[in-house]
């Protein structure tokens, strides 16, 4: 069955695509790139979502059979953590390429490079 | 022009092209495989109640011990990316006095909240790596609201470095009393909290693993946050 998960994750990662692929300014290429993360992410977490169960933890009465699939969100926890780590760094080499070229537009940065 | 309309037509058909390869793929129906055995067992295995936080720090501890490390180098390659003789803070607006008695205010309980996050991490939805986030938000508070603040980075290090190495040794303390790495010694061996499941004092190494990672993962981001908002100064 189609769901709002499915339409809502592939929406997602192709706003950032297109930011990657359009945009000009580092910032805002980067900006697409964690919105593409932020869509494969809700893609995996709902690929884990059993509707009508609850979240798994199993206090006050919810019994295994209804909660719904923690690996998913466990990988994903990882994977958030792992995003951050790698916008730090991009965000990092674009504060270099500012330094040293006094620009963030990615065509002018390749024309001073020559 | 050219540009835009050719990015758009690669979007549509990748646009195409995912969501041919996604229509199978059954949402929101029971697919369980090993998540059943972790659902059954995960109270007994590990006394935790929050079944995402014993996946992530019990059964598959030694991946979280990975993605600790994967931080820890982004934390020092952001430093050493951005490092300079000699950097200071260089903002120059002054924060309005909403914003400076406001942030200090509300520094403690921030911290106060990241840290129930990261102890209370078997019990509720949370765990070290939001608390640890959300202790890093203070000290990015009270970096936005005062011009001079900054925080001892030496120290900070030394927290780090120590609770990365507490980490490694709760895990070899596993593997000398159990006989593997990150064996979970306080529930399977000593039997601590047994007849508390589901309250503070149960999860046998949980809270002190998310404890110790929520302390790391706060000092890494608290010196992101300090790396990139210096700048060099020219003498």
């Amino acid at each position: 069955m189609i769901s709002a998960y499915y339409f809502g994750a592939i929406a997602l990662i192709l706003i950032g695509l297109y930011a990657v692929l359009v945009k000009k300014n580092l910032l805002k290429i980067l900006v697409g790139l964690s919105i593409m993360e932020t869509g494969v992410n809700l893609l995996l977490i709902s690929i884990g979502y059993v509707s009508g169960k609850s979240a798994p933890i199993l206090s006050e009465g919810i019994t295994p059979s209804q909660a719904v699939d923690p690996i998913p969100q466990a990988l994903v926890l990882t994977a958030i953590v792992i995003g951050v780590a790698t916008t730090a760094m991009a965000l990092s080499v674009a504060i270099i390429l500012y330094e040293k070229y006094g620009t963030l537009n990615i065509e002018e940065i390749r024309r001073l490079r020559g | 022009m050219l540009k835009r309309a050719l990015a758009i037509v690669a979007i549509l058909i990748i646009g195409y092209w995912l969501a041919q390869g996604l229509s199978q793929v059954p949402f929101g129906q029971d697919k369980m495989l090993v998540s059943k055995y972790y659902l059954d067992h995960v109270k007994e295995q590990t006394g935790a109640v929050n079944a995402v936080t014993a996946v992530v720090v019990n059964y598959r501890g030694f991946d979280t011990l990975g993605e600790v490390t994967v931080l820890f180098i982004a934390s020092t390659g952001v430093g050493a990316l951005l490092w300079r003789k000699k950097r200071k803070r260089t903002a120059k607006t002054k924060g309005s006095v909403v914003l400076t008695t406001g942030s200090k205010l509300l520094f403690p309980f921030i911290m106060l909240f990241g840290m129930y996050i990261f102890i209370h991490g078997h019990l509720t939805p949370g765990g070290g790596f939001p608390g640890g986030a959300t202790i890093a938000t203070a000290f990015l508070l009270m970096y936005m609201a005062f011009t001079t603040y900054e925080i001892s980075h030496k120290g900070f290090e030394v927290t780090e470095g120590f609770a990365g190495m507490g980490y490694v040794l709760v895990g070899l303390i596993g593997l000398a009393i159990g006989g593997y790495f990150l064996f979970d010694w306080i529930w399977q061996t000593w039997h601590l909290g047994t007849s508390n499941i589901g309250r503070l004092f149960s999860g046998g190494f949980i809270p002190v693993i998310y404890t110790i990672i929520g302390i790391k993962v706060g000092t890494e981001l608290s010196g992101i946050i300090d790396n990139m908002l210096k700048e060099e100064v020219k003498e």
